[in-house]
């Protein structure tokens, strides 16, 4: 899933601070599982900013909304009327959701609520960490299903680094060194001859180099 | 010969080899590179230039490493991964070669947290294994990492690189250093040792594999003046191994820096008898001076005449 995190309140109050009306858009995908863009989350940031203003003397009008996904056309389409309405949307969907919302009204100003973080999963309750980087070439294969991509922090494919130590990323404590993780995984597997080959360096065609990525399926073209 | 750097000739020549390392400033000013030539100058084969070290930005390595030639000394430019792609590499290293450099040491880098530009971004196009194969491939093949022939002229280097014998997992490490010598690696410095067990530990497991025929080991060196020095590398530093009768040793010394230089005079009369080790690199960091009163004492001055 998509993890995004909420803007400070100040950011967003900036965002917004000549409008009398505007849309505040969640989304009902993955950032309702993370807790920053669901229908609560628009319920609390819309009583938030509506506070500030009234503390401000310039009381804000708020449509609260929140499509079972932003990022798709005909959920956007379903609120015409009450986008039409308003004089800026506040969406805190992600990114891709912003974007769509932004396309689909162009006449619209749509400002982000949210940072889009990464793609990863809730590894406990609460807390979420980054497991993809969305290279376009997966590796996981030979590594016993743990990306070095996202979670190194110098992207290395012949890892571990000099630095990994106590099973602890030398970059930042908190994380541990995915190198002795894929480790200690391929031992279990029994398929630690995966790491005695130098591991070619990587194509990033694939990746985020030539700006924005396509996918058709021709299969399912009408 | 691959590349005819003198390091190569006297670590073929079967000699013990000596490699000390020079910080270039934080500035554009030639003199301070020249100054430390002088110290090293006779002292040692060639003297590696490090690569923009812990992330701070210094005069770049090459250009150092140039101004170092100019000065009758060789250098081992160290080269690390993570400010440039491939075709910035390349590109550099064709340049470092034109300017007369015969040794290159990948590495991959430290991360940009550590230094003074935290908000960089890096690159990582290619990690050190590959680097280390690219810089073979250049010199053996004669071809562009692409493909792409090199007509003529092609760099040629003797490849270093580095092992850390003390990084976790301790059992991987061996295969690492195979790997190095898989992508090309001609010699490998290590990182500093204080732990000499466990290096020797390493070192058997090094011979066992053959690994020590197949490349040229340089036990890594760093005279120490004070045990403050010694107790932030052992929480700070990731990856070292300090043992706390060193750390004991230092704090009982009544003049420090002697006690320093006794004990890496200690260290080296202990590695020159492990098998398999084919020389030292020194790291004196900031205490350069020091290198030729440790190579006198442990009877490694002269230094070997080669052609
Ligand atoms: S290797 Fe690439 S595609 Fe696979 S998990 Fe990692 S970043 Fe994602
Ligand atoms: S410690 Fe591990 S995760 Fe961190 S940079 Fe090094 S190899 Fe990558």
């Amino acid at each position: 899933m998509i993890v995004a995190d909420r803007k400070p309140l100040q950011e967003i109050l900036e965002y917004i601070k000549d409008y009398k009306k505007i849309m505040l858009m969640g989304c009902g995908g993955c950032v309702t599982v993370c807790f920053s863009g669901g229908a609560k989350a628009v319920e609390l940031l819309a009583s938030q900013i509506k506070m500030a203003r009234k503390e401000q003397g310039n009381d804000i009008e708020i449509i609260e909304c929140t499509p079972t996904r932003q990022c798709e056309y005909e959920f956007l389409e379903e609120l015409k009327k009450d986008v039409e309405s308003v004089e800026a949307v506040l969406s805190i969907a992600c990114g891709v959701g912003v974007q769509a919302m932004a396309v689909h009204f162009p006449e619209m100003h749509t400002v982000p609520g949210l940072n889009t973080k990464f793609m990863g999963y809730p590894v406990e309750h609460a807390l979420w960490e980054e497991k993809c980087a969305g290279c376009g070439d997966c590796v996981l294969e030979w590594t016993g299903g743990l990306c070095p991509i996202s979670r190194c922090a110098k992207k290395l494919l012949n890892g571990p680094c000099g630095g990994s130590a106590d099973g602890v990323c030398e970059v930042n404590k908190d994380n541990e060194c995915v190198w002795q993780l894929i480790y200690d995984r391929l031992k279990k597997l029994g398929k630690l001859e995966n790491l005695n080959q130098v591991r070619k360096p990587k194509d990033w065609r694939t990746s985020t180099n030539a700006g924005q990525r396509r996918i058709k399926f021709e299969e399912a073209m009408l | 010969m691959k590349s005819g750097s003198k390091l190569e000739k006297v670590l073929t020549a079967g000699k013990f080899a000596i490699t000390a390392e020079l910080g270039p400033p934080q500035n554009a000013n030639p003199e301070a590179i020249k100054k430390k030539a002088q110290h090293c100058l006779g002292v040692a084969e060639a003297v590696n230039i490090t690569d923009n070290q812990t992330a701070i930005v210094r005069m770049s390595s090459i250009a150092a490493a140039a101004i170092a030639v100019s000065c009758g000394l060789e250098p081992v430019a160290q080269m690390v991964c993570r400010d440039r792609n491939r075709i910035a590499m390349q590109s550099d290293l064709l340049g470092a070669a034109a300017l007369g450099i015969k040794n290159i040491l990948c590495l991959s880098g430290d991360h940009q947290s550590f230094g003074n530009h935290p908000e960089a971004k890096n690159v990582y196009c290619l990690d050190s294994m590959q680097l280390i194969s690219m810089v073979k491939q250049m010199r053996d093949e004669k071809t562009f990492i692409s493909g792409d022939p090199i007509k003529e002229y092609e760099p040629k280097f003797f490849i270093g690189a580095v092992a850390n014998p003390f990084a976790d997992p301790f059992e991987f490490r061996v295969v690492r250093l195979a790997k190095k010598i898989q992508a090309g690696a001609d010699f490998i410095q290590t990182q500093c040792i204080f732990d000499l067990d466990k290096f020797e530990k390493w070192m058997e497991l090094v011979v066992k594999e053959g690994l020590h025929k197949k490349v040229y080991i340089m036990a890594g060196i760093t005279p120490i003046r004070s045990s403050r020095a010694l107790k932030y590398m052992k929480t700070e530093v990731a990856g070292m191994s300090i043992p706390d009768e060193l750390i004991e040793r230092m704090d009982a010394a009544e003049d420090p820096k002697e006690e320093g230089v006794n004990i890496a005079c200690e260290m080296i009369e202990r590695i020159k008898k492990i098998e398999g080790v084919s020389g030292l690199h020194l790291m004196p960091i900031g205490w350069e001076s020091i290198t030729p009163v440790i190579l006198e004492r442990t009877g490694l001055l002269p230094r070997p005449e080669v052609d």
